[in-house]
């Protein structure tokens, strides 16, 4: 659509914090989440999974399986579609292990039965013979020479030769001469880091109840950030087309990237056209933790040279990231986005996407950002320190703004990192008092944001009020923002106006919620589909005053003659244009169908302070403030939970969460219990600035906010421990394991 | 393997249900009963997403057996509001925005409820304690406690 | 003509440069016009790229416009969590 530039004041409805259209069947019990759908007949499945991190598959016995009482139907690979090629295979072979298990947890069969027990049961009886192969699941490991090969002829064009065929995927960008640059520094600081794999931690587990008939047409259930993605896979794994199954999303119970991807919904789909069935399937905890998609562990190097007064002169960064035993690990985000906060006249980032026996890694909130920040803003901060500067001074004085050349490439067009700092250096956190065994830490973040292909429906009702139907699942509260956003437009209550997830039968195409596209890209199609249906409504006033189209104006929910020589008519409201539509014309509609470009990127300044006891090494998180551009809050108190939430993530990153593999190559810890995510006592109030630079991608001048949060906590509150320990960290988690070992280090060196 | 035989109340109503002794109470609930209110985040009782009450006392469903109910008062997420009238820490948790997702929504009201009964005076540091069993993922629970401290005090104000 | 940037993991497959010059006046013509020239590039344009032209971030649309002072960059496909 065309912009004039952002709206920027006179907002009526945006802004405001109504409570939200799903709240009262959320505190009620009422919502209905993926593994609430039931359906008549319907069986329950449970799935055989691999015990080995990589072996052969000799051979399946289902027979034992098949015959216990009450079981219906067994599957296996040889279930699904033959031939496909790229990611569909990829994504086929990690829903159910070919030849070869590749990970602690891939799927190599599954049985449905009239009970969940029995299924359960079920899987015990199904024998599998394994060849059991050498396997690798640390990343440097992987790339090493003698490494064990996961899957030969994996690799792309990119990658240069003489590399490991675990290595699958190569980036290097940059601009300017860094050796030039590193000369004329004062002080050249490089370091190694290592950040561990992390999971989304979603609560609900994947769960979806799935129907396909032998002609080939399929319903399906489940709790997804994307159900046309879901749609578009499942029926290629299956061998359907794509418009005989319709899926419908479920309310979901947290994502954070995780239900990006499919990994039951085929297998269901698979069960249910052999047993003729309805099948239900919902991962246990232990499976979302070996079999869902974490995210990669990283081996990082970063280097960067400072002049006395603060100004960089030269960075560059090698990122090593495994993301599983498939291709897709996203180095190239981690490299495009590390640099990304400064203005560098000499910059290099590499990346490597590394193959090991671990689950396919799938996204979580800005997918490889958070990472490279941490690797990145410890070093500024080790500079800093060295030449007695001010953290938060010295990154203004380099940050990126409109128009400085990015370290990915292309100019920044408006953006709000220097608006975040000063408002950092201003805020009471920045300069308060710390006490015994405190330290402070300060962190940028960036994410690219994104948009992605959208459709919206926004239909008049005859008493005046409107549904909105979008395509993408509500993962943080946008109904509510697109009620919002709707209520400017048409100029009707907030109230009047119900925002509906259609499922794939009933809309367009829409891309997964992710990338904090939703606000955005939904965001400005509502805006567009509500201009669509006031034109219309303009056009009904016209046509009862006489008079043309162009002389009718919408203000305050009426049609009105745009001045006085268009005529002297009363406002029409709206609900007086919709009461007798049927009979003026017929039903008033608004749409909008594209793909919106203009995303808008976004910037971070998190400051946290913690407390680190020198006795047991273990860190408490005593104050924390997240500000962040927002472009234009819609929903001010959901822009807030989602700074919230992306920083308490980050704290559990930083402190807590890993992946702990054993030498068999085997994850140990798959349950909450030894996966420690930060629970109610763990954390402090999270205080939060919200910036509004508009982004002028956005009628509104909206920029993405669910992920960029994400991105500066790792860093800022590795810098605050540094400072408190007297030590620097360079290994995440910083459990108290890590840091009694980094004190005692430090001790005896 | 037959089935045990359970009469218990749940939410003040009397009812009854066939269970397999390895069967717990969240899966009678949810299976047996229709009420899918608890979750199961995770099985082991780490999460509290399928808190519920069990003559009055807080418990995870998921760590008591369907069998265990027998004769007993069981409280769940849908026995909160009063009819149409919502218990203020169901109003107040819509107003302060205290959930994003809503999985971990149904435990944490049935335990803070639990907790504002017993202490109706608790300190923020109380209150994180006694939730510490109530995981959630969204909110970094900074709205999760403004909403129990501010209904807490709306109640002490009405008693 | 339009100067196109590359990142430099790309170089190897355009002939070791990393600015190209290409006719075109949309998106998806700077991709075919690169292709046409470099077929080196074709697996790395089909795995996915976004442009950035006038520093805006075009994820995948074809049609979108461009200039011949416009400062075009490839970057690799965006996408998110």
């Amino acid at each position: 659509m065309a912009l004039d530039g952002p709206k920027t004041s006179g907002f009526t409805a945006v802004g405001t914090t109504p409570n939200r259209p799903d709240g009262l069947d959320k505190v009620t019990g009422r919502a209905k989440f993926g593994a609430d759908a039931q359906a008549p007949g319907m069986l329950h499945a449970a799935i055989v999974r691999s015990p080995h991190a990589h072996a052969r598959i000799v051979s399946i016995d289902t027979s034992k399986a098949e015959a216990l009482k009450g079981v219906k139907t067994v599957v296996t690979r040889a279930d699904f579609t033959t031939g496909l090629k790229g990611e569909n295979w990829n994504i086929l072979e990690n829903v159910m292990a070919g030849d070869t298990a590749l990970y602690d947890g891939h799927a190599v069969a599954a049985v449905a039965a009239i009970s969940p027990l029995i299924a359960r049961d079920a899987i015990k009886l199904v024998e599998v013979e394994y060849q059991v192969l050498p396997h690798v699941t640390n990343v440097d490991a992987a790339m090493a020479q003698d490494a064990p090969i996961i899957r030969e002829g994996a690799a792309n064009k990119s990658v240069p030769a003489g590399l490991h065929p675990n290595v699958v995927r190569y980036h290097e960008s940059g601009h300017g001469d860094v050796d030039k640059g590193f000369a004329a520094a004062d002080l050249v600081i490089e370091d190694h880091f290592t950040t561990e794999a992390t999971h989304q931690g979603y609560i609900e587990p994947h769960a979806c109840l799935a129907q396909l008939g032998g002609d080939g047409k399929g319903e399906l259930w489940c709790c997804t950030q994307g159900h046309w993605n879901v749609q578009k896979i499942c029926a290629a794994l299956v061998g359907i087309e794509t418009s005989q199954l319709r899926v419908t999303a479920s309310e979901i119970g947290g994502g954070f990237g995780g239900k990006t991807v499919v990994f039951i919904e085929p297998v269901a789909l698979a069960l249910s056209r052999k047993a003729n069935r309805p099948v239900k399937l919902v991962m246990n905890r232990s499976e979302v933790f070996r079999a869902s998609g974490p995210t990669s562990s990283t081996s990082m190097d970063v280097k960067i040279g400072m002049k006395n007064d603060g100004t960089i002169t030269a960075a560059s960064g090698t990122f090593r990231l495994q993301g599983g035993a498939f291709p897709g690990a996203p180095m190239e985000f981690t490299a495009m986005c590390a640099f990304a906060p400064y203005a560098l006249e000499n910059v290099r980032q590499v990346g490597y996407d590394v193959m090991t026996n671990r689950p396919k890694q799938a996204a979580y909130r800005a997918p490889g950002s958070p990472m490279a920040a941490f690797a990145v803003e410890s070093v500024i901060d080790e500079l800093c320190k060295e030449l007695g500067l001010d953290p938060i001074q010295t990154r203004l004085k380099n940050a990126s703004h409109e128009g400085t050349k990015a370290s990915f490439g292309p100019k920044f067009d408006k953006i709000g990192l220097v608006e975040t700092l000063e408002a950092a250096k201003a805020h009471p956190h920045f300069t308060a008092p710390l006490g015994e065994n405190q330290g402070r830490g300060v962190s940028c973040g960036f994410w690219f944001n994104h948009s992605g292909e959208t459709s919206v429906t926004l239909a008049l009702s005859e008493d005046g009020s409107a549904q909105i139907v979008v395509g993408t699942p509500d993962i943080g509260g946008s109904r509510a923002s697109m009620a919002l956003m709707a209520a400017e437009e048409l100029g009707i209550p907030y109230e009047n106006i119900r925002c509906t997830i259609a499922d794939t039968a009933s809309l367009g195409y829409n891309e997964v919620s992710h990338g904090s596209r939703v606000t955005y890209a939904s965001g400005l199609a509502t805006i567009a589909a509500a201009r669509d249906a006031v034109k219309r409504l303009c056009g009904r006033a016209a046509a009862k005053w006489g008079i043309d189209e162009e002389a009718v104006v919408w203000e305050d929910g009426c049609a009105k003659p745009s001045g006085p020589n268009a005529g002297d008519f009363d406002p029409l409201p709206l609900a007086e244009i919709t009461r007798t539509m049927g009979a003026t014309g017929g039903p008033i509609n608004g749409h909008f169908e594209a793909t919106p470009e203009g995303a808008g990127v976004s910037f971070a300044t998190h400051i946290v302070d913690a407390e680190v006891d020198p006795e047991t090494g273990k860190t408490s998180i005593v104050r924390y403030t997240v500000v962040q551009d927002a472009g234009k809050a819609i929903h001010p108190a959901y822009v807030e939970g989602q700074f919230q939430g992306g920083a308490a993530q980050g704290i559990g990153w930083a402190l807590n969460e890993e992946y702990i593999y054993g030498e068999d190559g085997r994850l140990q810890n798959d349950l909450f219990l030894d996966y420690r995510i930060p629970v109610a006592s763990d954390l402090p109030m999270i205080d939060t600035v919200i910036v509004e630079v508009p982004n002028p991608g956005h009628p509104y001048g909206v920029r993405g906010v669910g992920e960029t949060s994400i991105c500066p906590p790792l860093a800022a509150i590795a810098n605050a421990v540094s400072a408190a320990a007297g030590v620097r960290l360079h290994d995440l988690p910083m459990s108290p394991p890590r840091i009694r070992a980094a004190l005692d280090a430090q001790k005896d060196g | 393997m037959s089935n045990i035989h359970v009469t218990t109340t749940v939410n003040g109503d009397e009812v009854e249900f066939l269970c397999d002794p390895r069967e717990t109470l969240l899966d009678a609930l949810r299976d047996k009963l229709n009420l899918t209110g608890a979750k199961e985040g995770c099985g082991t009782g780490d999460c509290g997403a399928c808190s519920v009450t069990m003559d009055g006392r807080l418990v995870c469903s998921c760590l008591v057996l369907g069998a265990e109910a027998e004769g007993k008062q069981i409280g769940t997420v849908e026995g909160i509001a009063d009819g149409e009238t919502l218990h203020p820490l169901q109003q107040k948790f819509i107003e302060y925005a205290a959930l994003q997702c809503g999985i971990c929504t149904p435990g944490i009201l049935v335990a803070t409820k639990a907790l504002l009964e017993k202490n109706p005076d608790p300190t923020e540091t109380e209150v994180r304690y006694w939730l510490a069993g109530n995981l959630c993922r969204c909110t970094g629970y900074d709205k999760i406690i403004r909403a129990v401290m501010d209904t807490a005090a709306d109640l002490r104000r009405a008693s | 003509m339009v100067e196109v940037n590359l990142w430099s993991g790309l170089r190897a497959l355009a002939g070791g440069q990393d600015k190209v010059e290409i006719e075109a006046n949309t998106v998806g013509e700077v991709l075919a016009g690169l292709v046409a020239k470099y077929p080196g590039l074709q697996d790395a344009i089909d795995a996915g790229v976004s442009v950035a032209v006038d520093g805006r971030i075009i994820a995948f649309g074809l049609t979108e416009e461009v200039k011949p002072d416009s400062e075009v960059y490839l970057l690799q496909r965006l996408k998110g969590g």
